[in-house]
């Protein structure tokens, strides 16, 4: 079990690494999406801080998003997702080495580069720190929770708008609770524990329950 | 005593059974929603002095509400039932009532907006229950959008029940977490629905009225699980001696 968790992982990495352009890609879609609102709104200190929450998550659901599509498509056109379902290991365990590959190339880079998005927006340490924490936490579940969405539309036309169609409602949760954490350490220091706890409740849960569904989606997909 | 469960569950022997069925749920919708209508707007004593008219929307409003969420739990249950006994019938169900749901999804919220504005002085509010029926309306869009994606039909019914599955897990999540995130900020426009406290000529005809649309519903669902039988059975030998397909 988790040699094979090691291997499909290893191996997306790897993948991922031959093809840097397109890792890049995400990290530097939300860069550019949270520069323009500064652009677009004003660059008045006090609403910067106050929107900084709000835009930081809602760039990286948007982030996310772009990525997904890519989850299974190459596999499914080269033919190597078939032969994955065709193998005796179990589909969970895959599915779940897939999305976490996925995470640490899409998930992970916006976590590391929230700092500087703290300072575009002047963010004080304790909430850049708050930032990092909870999208360390919320970006997890959307891959996980995207991942359904990558399996259902595999290889439709429009696949792209699709995806975003049937799975940004359901970031909705993902995105009042880390937005919510990161605007209650601006504030005050009363709820900022119960935000992350939620955050980490929904992780837990999308991570024994959405496998599952994608890997049901992923046998519909194929057959 | 013996009853064969799955005998109306093939299409050949819906399909008359549907087409028996369909006038009298429609006349029973036509008949129950002018009952429904005429108590409410003739019947009902003027206890509400601090509201005025206006809130005799509620015969719509509150029936499409109710249906808007009970149709979403009907479609996942066909849609269950469609992936465990995998029953072509079950998925048309499935398929057939959602632009329905839709449908009263929208006119909640609609209706609901025609009465906030004057009882609240606003259209729309981002208080929770309107929040969430819209995130159901998302719910509705999206698994229209997946099912005419796909040309497929037999992909097509699986993918979107498995999106409507994953839906019904999300619901009530999405509800907690948009009601009250922050403890401080929690203040709602919406009063809270409790069937003990309305005047009894009221809830009569609010329950007519939702029974009239239970029917319309059926009715409405019905037609369109024959018009997909039709599409999708069309090379079957006894869709082709329908005296309907042969005469069409």
């Amino acid at each position: 079990m988790l040699r094979i968790f090691r291997t499909v992982l290893w191996r997306d990495l790897l993948l991922a690494m031959r093809h840097k352009t397109e890792v890049l890609t995400t990290l530097f879609f939300f860069i550019i999406v949270i520069s323009l609102f500064p652009l677009g709104i004003g660059m008045d200190k006090a609403l910067l801080q106050k929107i900084a929450p709000g835009v930081v998550w809602i760039a990286a659901l948007l982030a996310s998003m772009l990525a997904l599509e890519r989850l299974f498509a190459s596999d499914y056109e080269d033919g190597t997702l078939e032969q994955m379902l065709l193998s005796p290991q179990p589909l969970f365990v895959i599915v779940l080495a897939k999305v976490f590959a996925h995470w640490l190339l899409t998930g992970l880079p916006l976590v590391l580069i929230a700092p500087l998005v703290g300072l575009q927006y002047h963010l004080s340490g304790e909430t850049i720190l708050m930032t990092m924490l909870s999208l360390l936490l919320g970006t997890p579940v959307l891959s996980l929770l995207g991942a359904i969405g990558a399996a259902l539309t595999l290889g439709l036309r429009g696949g792209g708008v699709l995806i975003s169609l049937l799975i940004l409602p359901l970031y909705i949760p993902v995105l009042i609770y880390g937005a919510g954490a990161v605007a209650d350490s601006l504030l005050s220091h009363n709820n900022v524990q119960s935000y992350l706890l939620l955050l980490t409740g929904f992780l837990i849960l999308t991570l024994v329950l959405t496998p599952w569904a994608t890997a049901a989606a992923l046998r519909i997909a194929v057959e | 005593m013996n009853i064969n469960w799955f005998k109306y569950a093939a299409p050949s022997s819906f399909y008359p059974l549907a087409g028996k069925l369909i006038p009298w749920f429609m006349g029973l919708a036509l008949l129950l929603s002018l009952l429904g209508l005429y108590w409410g707007f003739f019947k009902t004593p003027n206890v509400l002095t601090h509201q005025k008219e206006y809130y005799r929307i509620i015969f719509i409003h509150v029936p499409a509400v109710w249906m808007g969420m009970w149709l979403y739990v009907m479609m996942v249950f066909w849609a269950l039932v469609g992936l465990v006994f995998n029953t072509r019938l079950s998925y048309m169900f499935a398929s057939a009532i959602a632009p329905t749901g839709a449908l009263f999804t929208v006119i909640g919220l609609w209706t609901g907006a025609f009465w906030g504005q004057p009882s609240w002085g606003t259209w729309w509010d981002w208080d929770p229950r309107m929040t969430s029926f819209l995130i159901l309306l998302f719910l509705y869009i999206g698994y229209m959008a997946l099912q005419s994606a796909i040309d497929d039909s037999r992909r097509a019914d699986k993918a979107s029940a498995i999106l409507a599955l994953v839906g019904l897990v999300m619901v009530p999540v999405i509800y907690w977490s948009v009601n009250c995130p922050n403890p401080a900020e929690c203040s709602s426009l919406h009063q809270e629905s409790s069937t003990q406290q309305i005047e009894p000529n009221i809830f009569f005809a609010m329950m007519v009225m939702v029974l009239a649309f239970w029917f319309y519903a059926f009715g409405v669902v019905c037609m369109r699980v024959r018009t997909l039988i039709l599409q999708r059975e069309k090379h079957t030998q006894w869709v082709q001696e329908l005296e309907e397909v042969q005469h069409g």
